[in-house]
């Protein structure tokens, strides 16, 4: 264990921190700068800093590396899943109107905000995934147990 | 009213759920850790992604019918169209079936070339390869369609790369087509931007009008050149092929096969829809590029790749640089800038996959027995797997244009337009073309069927497994079939060239 005390009570105490604010930078993305794309920056970063504190097999340990493959693909899949909703609640693909029952613009909210909502899963599992595989420097996260 | 197979709701989003399907079934088979399931994911989603393109195609078969997808429910020119008439619904569904046809062959292949634990995520690079491709040919936007072609790339790339197992050099082949290509892709976007800065949009119909009424414009002009460049380089346009043997010579066999049947033919569509129907054909720039520009590369691609190719001693490296001069007679067809030639050019199209998958299929086959590539080990090959040699070999005589194969069709529609166009000089660039690959073809052939085995020897016949021989057997049989009875496809690359020279993007 490392002697730096301070460093590492500091961002025991900014790591969730970290994780509001990306939550608060994905819901303000409808309207107001930010978005999925910023806020899974943000989280990815706040893993980052756990495993630049407190090594990287607790990081590991922590946010394995499979969940990091699993999330790539999760991401996506919430992204194109909102999609194949609209088309079921009739609507075109991709259509976030018919996701409120009322058909009023609050339905372009909840789409935005789900789509979004699968590029922070995306972005953060690929920020972690390009750490590890860059820190590690041994097999990338994808094949990291046969 | 067209007769549909599929019912009316699944129909009418077709055209996203032809593109989506694939794309989002690549994530559940990056996720799983099994190669098998992942390949079942892939020919599932390939398989509704063809059904989907057949419904589209009979859709399409009225005249002049287009039909119409608002992304979003955004309305076109200002959301996303996807815009399919008979050009591109002709190119979905060569898309579909040869990709349906190298995925069954991709089973034996991959367990062959690709390390366990990456299988699924082979797949599901491919998945996203064959999405991209398939949105390429479907999407009415400018920018998406950029996105497509990135997005299929990109994937490309990553399935080239994993040829590294057999050979090594697949990286750096992989990485020189990953240079190239984004250097075409940055010069597409480059071209997108000066259209868009002159018409403000990006709808691709909407831009056709706004370029129509504008009669004449530098920036416009400029534009085009830069897309042509960019997709150019994209569809082997000789002398920008550079990429391509090496990509196709070191790349999984499966892949090679599904490249070469597909990524250069929507290139080439992409090409076809600026140059007729966003671009209008008769206006003085675009006939010029056709002119003095597509038809002198075309030319010199036939008769430059094909005597590369006679020096080529890897196999795969040979039918490369052959595909590099087949895109040349595709080109050619284009540059004539007649509802004639641009039919020819479709119909070489189409006949291309056929020739190409069955060779490129059976070469999979012979080194999943054997493990060769130089033309060198192919002696005896005849005797000891006479039913894939003579796939081959039916594929190869299609390739020089024997009668009663579809090279011939091909050829013969390429040369009437040509005569019809007052191009005699085009008709022997496509003879002396013919000719060397008579000699290119011939070498090989030599070896599998004539050269005695010498000590390189085969020992017993083996037996090539289903998955192989059904594919291999439906494109080498499509070859024959089509060579004879050719109206099928004849009619629909007349209907694909009747749609971008008449009707097309321009509403």
């Amino acid at each position: 264990m490392s002697p730096y005390v301070v460093l590492r009570v500091v961002s025991k105490l900014l790591i969730p921190l970290i994780f509001l604010y990306g939550f608060y930078v994905h819901f303000h993305g409808e309207y107001s700068p930010g978005g999925g794309f910023a806020a899974g920056v943000v989280v990815g970063v706040g893993v980052i800093l756990y495993a630049l504190i407190f090594g990287l097999q607790a990081a590991r340990k922590a946010v394995p590396p499979y969940w990091a493959r699993i999330g790539m693909a999760l991401g996506a899949l919430i992204f194109a899943g909102v999609g194949f909703i609209s088309l079921f609640m009739g609507g075109n693909y991709l259509d976030y109107t018919v996701l409120d029952p009322n058909r009023t613009y609050l339905g372009q909210h909840i789409g935005i905000v789900a789509v979004e909502f699968g590029v922070l899963v995306s972005v953060t599992a690929v920020i972690i995934a390009i750490f590890y595989a860059f820190a590690g420097r041994e097999r990338p996260a994808g094949e990291a147990e046969d | 009213m067209e007769p549909q197979v599929l019912p009316a709701a699944l129909a009418a989003h077709a055209p996203a759920l032809l593109v989506m399907i694939p794309l989002i079934m690549s994530a559940p088979a990056a996720m799983i850790k099994n190669g098998r399931v992942a390949w079942a994911i892939a020919v599932l989603s390939v398989l509704a992604s063809l059904v989907l393109a057949a419904e589209i195609f009979l859709a399409t078969r009225a005249d002049g019918a287009i039909i119409s997808y608002a992304m979003g429910g955004w309305e076109p020119p200002f959301g996303i169209e996807y815009r399919i008439d008979a050009l591109n619904a002709a190119l979905l569904l060569l898309l579909g079936s040869t990709g349906f046809l190298a995925l069954m062959f991709a089973g034996p292949s991959v367990a062959d070339e690709i390390a366990r634990g990456k299988r699924s995520l082979f797949y599901s690079a491919f998945l996203i390869c064959f999405a991209g491709l398939s949105g390429v040919a479907s999407t009415g936007d400018a920018f998406n369609l950029f996105v497509f072609l990135e997005i299929s790339s990109i994937a490309t790339y990553a399935i080239i790369a994993m040829g590294w197992r057999n050979d090594r050099q697949a990286l750096t082949a992989s990485f020189n087509y990953l240079v190239m290509g984004t250097i075409g892709a940055t010069f597409f976007v480059i071209g997108v931007g000066f259209i868009y800065m002159t018409t403000g949009t990006l709808n691709m119909a909407d831009q056709a009008q706004a370029i129509a009424a504008m009669n004449g414009n530098r920036a416009v002009e400029v534009g085009f050149a830069f897309i042509l460049v960019g997709i150019g380089l994209k569809a082997a346009l000789f002398p920008l092929h550079q990429w391509l043997p090496n990509a196709y010579a070191y790349a999984p066999n499966f892949v090679t096969t599904f490249l070469a049947t597909t990524a250069t033919k929507v290139a080439f569509y992409v090409i076809i829809r600026y140059s007729y129907d966003v671009f209008s054909v008769h206006t003085g720039f675009v006939s010029n590029a056709m002119i003095w520009v597509i038809t002198p590369l075309a030319i010199a691609g036939m008769l430059v790749a094909s005597t590369q190719a006679l020096f080529q001693n890897n196999v795969r490296r040979l039918f490369a640089y052959s595909s590099v001069a087949q895109v040349g007679y595709m080109m050619l067809g284009l540059g004539m800038a007649t509802s004639l030639g641009l039919a020819a050019g479709m119909l070489h199209l189409i006949n291309h996959a056929m020739m190409k998958g069955a060779l490129f299929m059976a070469l999979g086959a012979f080194a999943l027995s054997y493990g060769i590539r130089r033309i060198e080990d192919f002696k005896g090959l005849g005797q000891a797997m006479p039913v894939t040699s003579a796939a081959f070999t039916v594929g190869a005589l299609s390739l020089v244009g024997v009668p009663f194969t579809v090279g011939f069709i091909s050829k013969f529609y390429l040369i009437q337009a040509a005569l019809d166009a007052g191009w005699w000089w085009a008709v022997a660039a496509i003879l002396i073309s013919s000719v060397i690959a008579v000699f290119y073809v011939y070498r090989i052939l030599v070896a599998i069927w004539v050269t005695p085995q010498g000590e390189t020897d085969k020992g017993a016949p083996r037996r090539v497994p289903l998955a192989i021989a059904v594919p291999l057997g439906v494109l080498a049989l499509a070859n024959l079939v089509f060579g004879v009875y050719a109206d099928p496809i004849v009619s629909i690359a007349r209907a694909a060239a009747d749609a971008a020279v008449y009707g097309g993007v321009t509403p």
